[in-house]
């Protein structure tokens, strides 16, 4: 059974019609890109994959795990294990990143049916985590992305990821605002991530994210179809003749 | 278990209904209702006080007939009948314990429905507890260890009779009865409240608290607190309070009064959580308080931080008069009201010693259909050389029916001084609302993580058992706020 069926999803916001029709499967194991020119719908897609109020689905389906989504509220699919790291991660005044952490952490147990996570387990945890994302201490001391760099507000979004353990992740132009330093060390970590039990939708624009976390399938995205499906080359190609191509042709 | 995790686990069974909506069945010795100079009498009496008590309540009771109730703040209420009210109500078996042994067990269990279980706090060092229940002080523990440090901690009833001078001299020195209408109610009818003393250069060993708990039916809690801090001392304490759930509405009007010597240091902390009445406020608390303190001698400090959830209505701006040079006032307060709670509160800064400094941290969070003002006043007299003040004034609005108002009133008549205010209202954006669901916490759980966020300057400066307690009430005071 495939992990994320998305069958001829259609979606507006308002009466605009943003995804006009949408098919694509991942399988497990399996990492999947996403380009496409900017307003394609790349983001409209992760939030309307993740449940964002004010996208109104219009048409098809989408199956985690063989069952239809579309009925569950945000936080009903994020338990479900469907994780976005954000585009724009958005800041919480006052709110320390460990507290956010803990309250994430914390909201998964409860729905399984298990306590809260032992504090001092949580704190080794998320040191190991962190350290390995090349975050500081003093950043989760902060209160969550207020005042963080670009590319730390991304690295905290792989943090999350990270402790999340989703089955299904969405990543949303991760490599926007990286050093070349930083896109090795954030794409290690989400390296580090992939395996059987997880599938990955990853978004970018820029084929230097793909030498790093090296997708298995490729999709280029405009106008809100899939005009193309191909594998890691595909995005080589766009690389070298941009979009213009593939929309002409289709 | 000790008694903070005590607190803790029973806030978390709360579920979104009001958790301290029992009541305690035990046998209650009353007066009939109505307010007349028989019902004060009949109080004193009942007190054994002695007759220049009597004189001073009737002097108030006199002044509070030539008043008329306050009507300038932000609030809507029916008219409060006074006659319809009971003025005094004591716990029957509650004449004179000796100790925690001779108190009725039903009164305790009902403690440790609130959380504070005094058996075990007797045992765990900590926090001193002079619980009033309705109108009376049945228990009062960590006497002996105190009394050894020479600090005063007693109901004020008993003050009256064994340290005379003391009241005589700071009894409504601070708060006189003619202050204002429900001050006045006060002095006249006050039936229990707490009396601390700080001896010279003593640091209080424990934090002191009292839990305030209204029980009986129709009566109104008008509690009188007093704290003096001699020179060089320093004290914590910390108020908590609750009432059951009733049909009526109940009238609390609670008078405060600190007087802190030079270098001397208060600080104290409330968490209120009076029943606030169902959606409609049916039933809730009608909160009419005074507190005040004043510092008294040079470089002496007051800190008030409150963190108000409960009360149908909230009046209350405890406040500081900064007498003595280099003295400090501080105002700390979350105000959260949801459904039709409505909360004006605020505080006073009066600045007359030069070099005084004062700084105000206020947040207000409305959610439902409820209504925040904040009300603030910072005066600085002609003395108050390069007096400076400090306001930051947040408002967070959860939905788009509530209300959140910022009144500040500044008169400054030394130029030297500085005043400084700066306001903001936000809104939980869309955002951050969706940031919080998509790794899965639950709406409820995001606003409260969001709230508590916004209120973190305040939070930190509660003791840290309290902190706790209040951040989960904020919580819990919010649920349904959203969807
Ligand atoms: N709230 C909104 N109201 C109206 N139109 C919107 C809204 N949000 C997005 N759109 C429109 O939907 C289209 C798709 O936007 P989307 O953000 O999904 O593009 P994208 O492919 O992620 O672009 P980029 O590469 O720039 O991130 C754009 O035309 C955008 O203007
Ligand atoms: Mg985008």
């Amino acid at each position: 059974m495939a992990l994320l069926e998305i069958k001829d999803l259609h979606a507006s916001i308002g009466d605009t019609e943003i995804l006009k029709g949408i098919n694509l499967t991942i399988n497990k194991g399996e990492v999947h890109a996403i380009m496409g020119p900017n307003g394609s719908g790349k983001s409209t897609l992760s939030y309307v994959l993740s449940g964002r109020d004010g996208y109104e689905v219009t048409g098809g389906d989408i199956l985690l795990d063989g069952e239809s989504i579309l009925e569950l509220e945000a936080d009903e699919r994020a338990r479900a294990g469907m994780f976005l790291a954000f585009q724009y991660p958005v800041e919480l005044p006052g709110v320390g990143g460990m507290s956010f952490l803990r309250g994430a952490v914390n909201a998964r147990r409860r729905d399984e049916g298990l306590d809260d996570i032992d504090n001092l387990e949580f704190v080794k945890m998320v040191r190991a985590k962190a350290g390995a994302l090349g975050i500081k201490d003093d950043m989760l001391k902060r209160a969550v992305n207020v005042g963080f760099s670009g590319g730390e507000k991304k690295r905290y979004e792989i943090l999350q990821m990270a402790m999340l353990e989703p089955s299904m992740a969405i990543l949303d132009e991760t490599d926007s605002g990286l050093d070349v330093d930083a896109l090795k060390i954030v794409s290690e970590g989400v390296n580090a991530l992939r395996g059987d039990h997880i599938g990955m939708l990853v978004i970018t624009h820029y084929q230097r994210l793909l030498d790093h976390i090296v997708p298995d399938h490729v999709h280029i995205l405009a106008g809100g179809k899939i005009l193309k499906s191909g594998d890691k080359n595909l995005a080589l190609e766009v690389e070298k003749t941009g979009y213009s191509g593939f929309i002409d042709a289709a | 278990m000790s008694a903070t995790m005590e607190t803790i686990r029973q806030v978390e069974e709360a579920t979104g209904k009001y958790k301290y909506g029992f009541v305690t069945d035990i046998e209650v010795d009353k007066a009939p209702k109505g307010l007349s100079e028989d019902t004060i009498r009949l109080i004193s009496a009942k007190k054994n006080e002695p007759e220049w008590m009597l004189e001073l309540r009737l002097k108030a009771y006199r002044h509070w007939l030539t008043m008329e109730e306050p009507d300038w703040a932000k609030l809507n209420y029916p008219p409060i009948d006074y006659q319809d009210i009971h003025y005094y109500a004591a716990p029957k078996k509650a004449d004179g314990p000796k100790s925690l042994d001779e108190v009725d067990p039903e009164l305790l269990k009902t403690y440790e429905k609130l959380g504070i279980p005094l058996k075990e706090q007797e045992m765990l060092a900590g926090v001193a507890v002079d619980a009033v229940f309705d109108s009376v002080s049945v228990a009062t523990t960590f006497r002996e260890k105190l009394a050894e440090a020479g600090v005063i901690f007693c109901p004020i009833s008993e003050a009256i009779q064994n340290h005379p001078e003391m009241i005589k001299e700071y009894l409504g020195s601070v708060v006189p009865h003619g202050d204002n209408y429900f001050s006045a109610l006060n002095a006249a009818v006050f039936t229990d409240g707490s009396f601390v003393y700080i001896p010279k250069g003593v640091r209080c060993p424990m934090e002191l608290s009292t839990y305030f708990r209204i029980n009986e039916m129709n009566t109104g809690q008008f509690e009188r607190t007093l704290i003096i801090a001699d020179e060089g001392s320093y004290v914590s304490y910390l108020e908590g309070c609750t009432a059951p759930q009733r049909d009526e509405n109940q009238l609390h009007a609670a008078v405060v009064e600190l007087v802190a010597m030079t270098d001397a240091e208060i600080k104290y902390s409330t968490v209120q959580n009076w029943y606030p009445g169902d959606e409609n406020g049916k039933g809730g608390i009608y909160n009419f308080v005074t507190k005040r303190g004043i510092c008294k001698g040079d470089r002496s400090k007051i800190s008030w931080t409150q963190v108000e959830t409960g009360s149908a209505i909230t009046w209350k701006y405890p406040s500081c008069i900064l007498m003595g040079a280099d003295s400090i006032g501080e105002f700390y307060s979350v105000a959260v009201t949801n459904n039709a709670q409505q909360a004006d509160t605020g505080t006073k800064m009066i600045h007359i010693g030069p070099r005084t400094k004062s700084t105000i941290i206020a947040k207000g969070i409305a959610a439902g259909k409820s209504d925040s003002t904040y009300r603030g006043l910072v005066r600085m007299m002609p003395g108050a050389e390069t007096g400076r003040n400090f306001t930051q004034c947040d408002s967070l609005l959860v939905g788009d029916q509530c209300g959140a108002h910022t009144v500040p009133y500044i008169v400054s008549r030394n130029p030297s001084a500085r005043i400084e205010h700066e306001a903001t209202t936000s809104r939980i954006s869309e955002d951050q609302m969706f940031y919080c669901l998509q790794r899965g916490m639950t709406e409820e759980d995001a606003v409260s993580l969001i709230v508590n966020g916004f209120c973190k300057e305040v939070m930190k400066e509660l003791p840290m058992e309290f902190a706790v307690e209040a951040q989960k009430l904020i919580g819990i005071s919010l649920e349904g706020s959203v969807g």
